[in-house]
């Protein structure tokens, strides 16, 4: 197997006007990977995955998969690619083999080769026995599955999932992910996904996130928590955060920082340092958590805000 | 409803694991003719299954003919002699039915977007050609089909179709029905809404309608209207239709049907041309 990958992203640059939605994003995925881009509503993830997807053009840098550029060479990019919309992209009054006969069409599959393509998908992903029925009448994580289904009609080598578990409950979620692992296993497929799920994040062999265009970090969702070190302690105050953060930072050599009113720190040895906190201030502290270090963690470290806020703040992907 | 249970990906259904080697090869190289066909099969696929679409689109004319042709009945005296309003306005009748079921096919773009089809036909090799013949060809034959329904009610009001000018008629409904569903289509390549789309169709497809000849006869008409309708190119279509209801030898009025053929053809080509360049123009609001 070639040693190119299957993508390569180089001081990515995209602007709407005068906001910039990307900006100087590199990062490289490898064959046979399953790698998510992480990062709240707004960060850029959805412009991303679009230049992927030969649908925007980028202002500057450089984007290939497979080695081929996305945008000199668009049909090649395209047909190596499987395509899965956050938004469902099913034609609902066909049924759902008909819909996968038209994406197949377009592919150029025609015949007994499409006929097989289409069993055999519908097969592996539990659907044969709706197969007639209409799109309409299938549920929630039927349809994503028909979407899957869809996006591999053509055996891609990349397959994009734009924020996959979106609007999926979580049996469906679980399934999804079981059967995304199983094309890797079997087919070597590279799979690159967006989201905005701490936990589904997890689930990738490595991840990318952004936030407010900008790329903040990267690695295996081990790695990443592994640069935190130890454990994160997190206070709650109800007389002044200010006052407890300045007080740790004196009494303890620390430097705490304040999200939404909470007081948190990392520390190799968080555990035992709390108790030492509880005879120190007694009276400022409410309450306790000590945690492993989680997604969330890195990407505060990495922004100084929590995960969830900037997805209030803006709604444009 | 029978949901499959949990862990319906079985491993065995999955069977052979094909080699790595064999990932190598592409799909066929996609075939433009496939791919639009594809596209215009789905068109009237789908617009057939919608049964209100169909209906409204044969109903609102038939309504509009049976009323309006009934109500003038003789009071309006046409240029042709011996000639009802009802038989007057057949022709525009059909090129009713075509504008409408061409408008309903077009809204189909604009929901296309709005469902995410249209990204999934993007985002696929096939060219945008394809894309836009696919989509105003099917249009085309929904419309044309739809006029030819009609052709059947014309001898009941006393209108004789000469069989052997069948293939003519159906000629010029298709040409007539290419252009409009290209104009439709330029429209509503760019407008985001169904609400946008109505009234483009307000303000733009229904005068158009009811200037070509279709309502009116051009003689009567004060002189501003009559230079609307000159440079109206649907009025070449309902001439041509016109022309070919007439008995042989009867003067309809207006253009050659020469000059009616090359001005109908010309503005579908127009209208593939810029419905085609409107399509290749991707802007970031373009993709829903």
């Amino acid at each position: 197997m070639s040693t190119i990958p299957a993508v390569e992203v180089q001081d990515l640059v995209f602007r709407y006007g005068d906001r910039t939605a990307l900006d100087k994003v590199s990062f490289s995925v490898d064959r046979g990977e399953i790698f998510g881009l992480l990062g709240p509503n707004g960060c850029g993830k959805t412009t991303l995955f679009r230049i992927l997807a030969t649908l925007l053009k980028p202002d500057t840098g450089v984007a290939r998969v497979m080695g081929l550029d996305v945008v000199r060479e668009p049909r090649a990019v395209r047909r190596r690619i499987g395509v899965v919309f956050q938004n469902q992209s099913l034609d609902r009054k066909l049924t759902a083999s008909e819909n996968l006969v038209h994406q197949g069409h377009l592919y150029g599959l025609r015949g007994a080769l499409l006929r097989s393509r289409i069993d055999s998908l519908l097969e592996r992903l539990g659907l044969s026995d709706r197969r007639d029925d209409k799109v309409d009448s299938l549920s929630g994580g039927l349809r994503r599955r028909v979407e899957l289904a869809k996006g591999l009609i053509h055996q891609p080598e990349l397959l994009l999932l734009d924020e996959p578990s979106t609007g999926v409950d979580p049996r469906a979620r679980l399934d999804f992910w079981e059967y995304l692992q199983l094309l890797r296993r079997q087919e070597g497929i590279t799979v690159l996904l967006t989201t905005h799920l701490l936990e589904e994040a997890d689930k990738c062999d490595r991840l990318a996130i952004l936030d407010q265009g900008s790329l903040v970090a990267d690695g295996t969702p081990g790695s990443l928590k592994e640069q935190i070190g130890g454990d994160v302690v997190v206070l709650l105050t109800s007389p002044n955060s200010d006052r407890l953060s300045g007080d740790i930072s004196k009494q303890f050599g620390l430097d705490p920082t304040i999200i939404n009113g909470a007081v948190r720190f990392e520390h190799p040895k968080g555990a035992e340092l709390v108790a030492q906190l509880m005879q120190a201030l007694p009276e400022q502290i409410d309450s306790v958590t000590v945690s492993h270090p989680n997604l969330e963690d890195v990407f505060i470290r990495m922004t100084g805000r929590q995960f969830g806020e900037t997805a209030a703040a803006s709604d444009q992907g | 409803m029978a949901n499959p249970p949990t862990g319906v990906i079985h491993e065995q259904a999955a069977a052979t694991p094909r080699a790595s080697a064999e990932r190598v090869t592409l799909a066929p190289e996609p075939s433009f003719l496939l791919s639009a066909a594809t596209l215009w099969w789905r068109e009237v696929r789908t617009f057939y299954r919608q049964r209100s679409r169909v209906i409204g689109g044969l109903a609102t004319p038939l309504v509009f003919w049976l009323l309006l042709g009934s109500g003038f009945g003789t009071s309006l005296r046409t240029s042709s002699a011996g000639e009802n309003y009802l038989q007057f306005f057949y022709p525009g009748t059909v090129a009713l039915v075509v504008l409408f079921t061409a408008i309903f096919a077009n809204i189909s773009i604009i929901e296309d977007r709005r469902e995410g089809f249209l990204l999934s036909v993007l985002v696929a090799p096939a060219s945008r050609w394809a894309l836009v013949l696919g989509k105003i060809v099917g249009a085309t034959s929904i419309g044309a089909l739809q006029g030819l329904l009609f052709l059947p009610l014309a001898p009941l009001m006393g209108i004789s179709v000469p069989i052997e000018r069948i293939p003519l008629i159906l000629a010029v409904l298709l040409v007539m029905s290419f252009g409009l569903t290209g104009l439709g289509f330029f429209f509503a390549w760019w407008l985001n809404s169904v609400q946008g789309f109505h009234s483009v169709m307000n303000i733009v497809l229904m005068p158009m309608w009811m200037l070509s000849g279709a309502v009116f006869p051009a003689d009567g008409a004060a002189s501003w209207v009559r230079w609307v309708m000159v440079v109206n190119p649907l009025t070449y279509g309902i001439t041509a239709f016109r022309y070919y209801l007439a008995p042989a030898g009867m003067d309809v009025g207006g253009p050659s049907i020469v000059t009616c053929w090359a001005v109908t053809v010309a503005f579908a080509v127009l209208t593939l041309g810029a419905s085609f360049y409107q399509a290749n123009r991707s802007s970031p609001e373009s993709l829903g």
